[in-house]
C-alpha cells in the first residue's frame, strides 16, 4: 500500500474524530456554562487554550468573549483545528482516496461537509448550537460506523483505526483538561459545582451511563478521572483508545518503533496514580506529558510509514 | 409514435447507419429495425436507464472552470455507431502500419537521423519542433518503440473514405470511456447483443498491462507496473484511476516515487521502498523530471530521466515521443511510411497544406473561408479556425497569426464529417462523429475493436471534444459474415 494513501486515510479518520470531539467539548462547556452558579466565572477562552490554538486566536480576534471563542472553534477556517477546517480536510483526504473507501463513506463525508458549510454559522449562536453540534456528532459517528462496517479490515483500515483512536485519546485527555480549568474557576458554590462539572464531562463523552453501570458509585473527581483515563472497556477512555492504536499498529509491517512509543504512553496512563492528580496543576502537568507522548507516537508513525527517503 | 427512418435525412453527408432515407446499411439493419419496434416511451426509458447507469457507475469527466474543477456525468448517446468488420480489418491494418512507421521515425530522429540525411524530412521542421527533447538523443527504449500507446483520430468524408485526422502520441485519453460505453450499452440494449456478433472491447486493460510488462528492464514474472497521474485535479483522473484498477497496478503521484542513489525508481509504501519497473505515465514530458525539465514541477520525480536513460525503468510513452505528435509532422506521415516501410499508406491522410511552404501558405491565406486551420501543437480542439464558420474578423486575426509563425500552422479542407443517428429531444437526428481507436505497440501491436466514437451534440457542429459540448457513443464492429 502506498505511503501517501495510508497517510491520507489516517488523516481522514483523525479529522472526522477531531470534528466530533471538538463538538463534544464545546457542547460540554456550553452546558456547564448554563448550569453554573452565577457567582462562578467560566472563561470561554480556556477552551481555545485546551485545543492549543491560542496564538491563532490572538491573531484574529481582539476580545475573547463567548461568541468569538465559539466561532473560532466551530466555523473559523483560519483555525486549522476548527470543526469546519477538520471537515474540509477530511473531505479533501477522502476525495483523493476515493478508490479505497466505500462509496457511501465518500458521500457521507461530503454531505457532512456541506451540512457544516450551511449550518456552522447558526451553530455559533446560543440557540442553534445544540442542534448543530449534535448533528455533527451523529454524522461523524455514522461515518465511523460505515467504515467499520463496510470496509475490509485490511492495512488501509488499520491506518484509519489508528488515526481515529489516537485522536480520540488525545481529545479525551484534553477534555479532562477542561475539567481542570473548571476546577480552577473560583466561586462560593464550588463544591456543588464540582459534581456538575464531572457529570458534564462524562456526558460530553457519552460516558455517564457507562460510568453508572461500571463504577456504580456517586460521581467524584477521582473516580471519573480513573474511568476516563484508565478504563479498558469504555471506548472513549484514554487507555482503551491507546490499546486500539496499539492493536492496529501491531497489524502493520515494520512496526517496531511506533509500537515502542505507543506501549510507553499506554503504560504511563495505566500506571498513573489518580490520587496524586487531584490538584488541577498536577493534573494539567500530567495530561501535558501524556499529550506530548501521543504526539511522539504520531511522529514515529509519520516517520516510519509516511516519509520514506532512503532505499530500505 | 415510433422512429420513422424515412424522415431521418443525413442531408448529403455520409451516414454511418443509413445509406439513404428509409434504407439502412447492411450491418445496421438489425439495429434500425429494432429501434423502429420501440415506442417513444420505450426509447425514453432506455435513455433514462443509460443516464442512471452512468451516475451509478460514477463515470465522470472533469471540466476546468474558474471556480475550480467540476466532475460532470459523461455525456453519452445510446444509439451505437456501427462499422462492418470487413472494413475495420483494413483500418486496423492501416493503424498498425502507421504506428510502426512513426516509431521507426521517432527512433531515427533521436539516433541516426537518416531521414534528415536522405532529405525526406526537412531539418528545419525538426529544428523548430516544440516536442523534440534534446535530453532523449541517443536513448534506446525497449524494442525501439517510443510511442507505446497511440490514439489516432479518424474521420469519414462524404464519399465514405476514412482518413486519419491526427495521431495522439503524448498521453492520449478516452479509452476508459470506450470501455464504459460498452458496459452501459450492454445494460441498455442487452437483447441486441444476442442477435449481433459484436466484437468485444474488454481485453484492452489486459493487453495494456501485457504490453507495459513487456517493457520491464528486469526479467520478472511480475514486474512492478504503475500508473503515474498528475492527481485528482487532472481532467483525465477518472481514466487514470480506472485503468490502474483494471490492470491491478498502483496509481501513483510524483511524490510517491523517488530515484535512489542506484538510479533506480522506488515507490514509497508502508512496507518500505519498492522498486518500480514500468511507469505508464499520464504526466506531460515537461513535468516528468524537475531536474531536467520544468524545475517548478511538483508532478514529476527528480532523477526520473536519469533512471530512464540508464535503462533502469521503462516509461510509456517514452519522453520525446511527442515529436511525431505535431500537425506539421502529420503532413509528412505518408512519406514517413514509404521511407521506412516501403509501403503505401493504407489509410490516407487528410490533404494538408503546410504554411511553412510559401506557395501553400499563400493558398491558405487566400482560401481561409474554406479551410480549417490548426496550430501544430494544440489538442482538445483549442486554437483552431474553422473557416466557413468563422467571422471575417476571426479570419483576419488568424491570417496575422499564420504570417507571424507559419511553421506553427497547417490547413486542411473542411471535411464533410460523416453523421450518425443520435437521440435529440426524443427523436433521431444526424450528428457529426469521429472515431478514436487506440493502438498498443510493444513486442506486438494490438488495436482496439473500434474505439471511442465522439459526437458533436450541437446541430451542425463539427467539434466533438467533450470539453466543448461533445458526447460519445458505443462503437460496434459487427461481423456480418458469421
Amino acid at each position: 500500500m502506498l505511503s501517501r494513501v495510508a497517510e491520507r486515510l489516517y488523516w481522514v479518520a483523525r479529522y472526522i474524530e477531531r470534528a466530533e470531539n471538538t463538538a463534544r467539548m464545546v457542547m460540554a462547556f456550553s452546558h456547564l456554562a448554563l448550569d453554573m452558579p452565577r457567582s462562578v466565572q467560566l472563561s470561554w477562552r480556556s477552551m481555545v487554550t485546551t485545543t492549543g490554538a491560542d496564538e491563532g486566536f490572538e491573531h484574529h480576534y481582539q476580545r475573547d468573549d463567548e461568541r468569538n471563542c465559539i466561532k473560532f472553534l466551530l466555523a473559523d477556517l483560519d483555525n486549522s483545528s476548527s470543526i469546519m477546517s477538520s471537515l474540509t480536510a477530511a473531505r479533501e483526504n477522502v476525495r483523493t482516496t476515493r478508490d479505497l473507501v466505500p462509496a457511501e463513506a465518500w458521500e457521507s463525508v461530503n454531505e457532512l461537509y456541506l451540512f457544516g458549510k450551511t449550518n456552522a454559522e447558526s451553530g455559533v449562536g446560543k440557540r442553534g448550537r445544540y442542534a448543530f453540534l449534535s448533528e455533527v456528532i451523529a454524522r461523524c459517528q455514522q461515518i465511523t460506523g460505515l467504515l467499520a462496517g463496510t470496509m475490509s479490515h485490511d492495512h488501509a483500515y488499520d491506518f484509519i483505526r489508528a488515526g481515529r483512536n489516537l485522536e480520540r485519546a488525545d481529545m479525551s485527555s484534553r477534555l479532562l483538561d477542561v475539567a481542570g480549568i473548571g476546577l480552577l474557576a473560583k466561586g462560593e458554590d464550588q463544591e456543588a459545582f464540582e459534581s456538575l462539572l464531572w457529570i458534564n464531562i462524562l456526558k460530553s463523552l457519552s460516558g455517564f451511563q457507562m460510568y453508572r453501570q461500571h463504577v456504580r458509585r456517586r460521581v467524584s473527581g477521582a473516580l471519573v478521572m480513573q474511568f476516563l483515563l484508565q478504563d479498558r472497556q469504555f471506548p472513549r477512555a484514554v487507555a482503551h483508545a491507546l490499546g486500539e492504536v496499539e492493536s492496529s499498529l501491531a497489524n502493520l509491517p515494520r512496526n517496531e518503533l511506533p509500537l515502542r512509543f505507543i506501549a510507553q504512553v499506554k503504560r504511563h496512563v495505566q500506571d498513573a496514580d489518580i490520587d496524586s492528580l487531584l490538584k488541577p496543576e498536577d493534573l494539567h502537568q500530567f495530561l501535558d506529558q501524556i499529550q506530548k507522548e501521543m504526539a511522539e507516537t504520531h511522529d514515529s508513525i509519520v516517520d516510519n510509514w509516511f516519509r520514506l527517503d532512503r532505499a530500505a | 409514435m415510433s422512429i420513422d427512418w424515412k424522415s431521418y435525412d443525413p442531408n448529403g453527408f455520409y451516414d454511418e447507419l443509413i445509406s439513404s432515407p428509409g434504407y439502412s446499411r447492411a450491418a445496421a439493419r438489425t439495429l434500425t429495425s429494432y429501434l423502429r419496434s420501440l415506442s417513444d416511451e420505450e426509447i425514453h426509458e432506455r435513455k433514462a436507464a443509460a443516464e442512471h447507469a452512468i451516475v451509478e457507475m460514477g463515470i465522470t469527466f472533469t471540466v476546468y472552470t474558474e471556480g475550480g474543477n467540476i466532475d460532470r456525468a459523461w455525456p453519452f448517446d445510446i444509439i451505437p455507431r456501427i462499422i462492418p468488420r470487413k472494413e475495420w480489418l483494413r483500418v486496423e491494418e492501416g493503424l498498425k502500419q502507421r504506428l510502426a512507421a512513426l516509431n521507426l521515425f521517432i527512433n531515427d530522429l533521436y539516433n541516426d537521423q537518416k531521414i534528415l540525411k536522405d532529405k525526406v524530412f526537412p531539418g528545419e521542421v525538426l529544428a523548430q519542433s516544440r516536442n523534440f527533447r534534446d535530453q532523449c538523443v541517443g536513448a534506446e527504449p525497449a524494442h525501439g518503440v517510443w510511442a507505446h500507446i497511440c490514439g489516432s483520430d479518424l474521420v469519414r468524408d462524404a464519399d465514405g473514405t476514412i482518413y486519419v485526422l491526427e495521431d495522439n502520441l503524448r498521453v492520449p485519453s478516452g479509452v476508459s470511456y470506450m470501455l464504459e460505453n460498452r458496459q452501459v450499452t450492454k445494460r441498455v440494449f442487452p437483447e441486441l447483443f444476442e442477435n449481433y456478433s459484436i466484437l468485444p472491447v474488454d481485453e484492452y486493460p489486459s493487453q495494456l498491462f501485457d504490453m507495459l510488462a513487456s517493457l520491464s528492464p528486469r526479467p520478472l514474472d511480475y514486474p512492478e507496473v504503475v500508473v503515474l497521474t498528475p492527481g485528482i485535479y487532472n481532467s483525465a483522473y477518472f481514466e487514470h484511476s480506472f485503468l490502474a484498477q483494471r490492470m491491478g497496478a498502483e496509481l501513483v503521484e510524483g511524490s510517491d516515487l523517488m530515484v535512489a542513489d542506484d538510479d533506480c525508481v522506488y515507490m514509497r509504501t508502508i512496507g518500505g521502498l519498492e522498486r518500480v519497473d514500468v511507469i505508464y505515465r499520464r504526466v506531460d514530458d515537461l513535468f516528468l523530471d524537475p531536474e531536467v525539465f520544468n524545475p517548478d514541477s511538483m508532478l514529476g520525480v527528480p532523477g526520473l530521466m536519469r533512471a530512464w536513460r540508464k535503462g533502469n525503468v521503462a516509461l510509456a510513452n517514452a519522453p520525446g515521443a511527442g515529436v511525431a505528435d505535431d500537425k506539421v509532422v502529420y503532413a509528412f506521415v505518408p512519406e514517413i511510411i514509404r521511407y521506412y516501410l516501403d509501403e503505401d499508406p493504407v489509410i490516407p491522410n487528410v490533404p494538408t497544406y503546410r504554411c511553412m511552404n510559401r506557395e501553400e501558405r499563400e493558398y491558405v491565406l487566400a482560401h481561409l473561408d474554406e479551410l480549417v486551420v490548426k496550430p501544430a501543437n494544440e489538442s482538445g480542439g483549442y486554437g483552431m479556425l474553422i473557416g466557413p464558420h468563422a467571422t471575417k474578423r476571426q479570419r483576419t486575426e488568424f491570417a496575422a497569426l499564420i504570417r507571424k509563425d507559419p511553421r506553427n500552422y497547417i490547413a486542411q479542407p473542411t471535411l464533410s464529417l460523416s453523421t450518425t443517428p443520435t437521440l435529440c429531444d426524443g427523436h433521431l437526428e444526424p450528428r457529426h462523429v469521429d472515431l478514436r481507436p487506440f493502438i498498443l505497440q510493444g513486442v506486438r501491436t494490438d488495436v482496439t475493436a473500434g474505439g471511442l466514437t465522439r459526437v458533436a451534440l450541437r446541430k451542425g457542429s463539427l467539434v466533438v471534444n467533450s470539453s466543448q459540448g461533445g458526447g460519445s457513443k458505443d462503437t460496434w464492429i459487427v461481423d456480418t459474415e458469421s
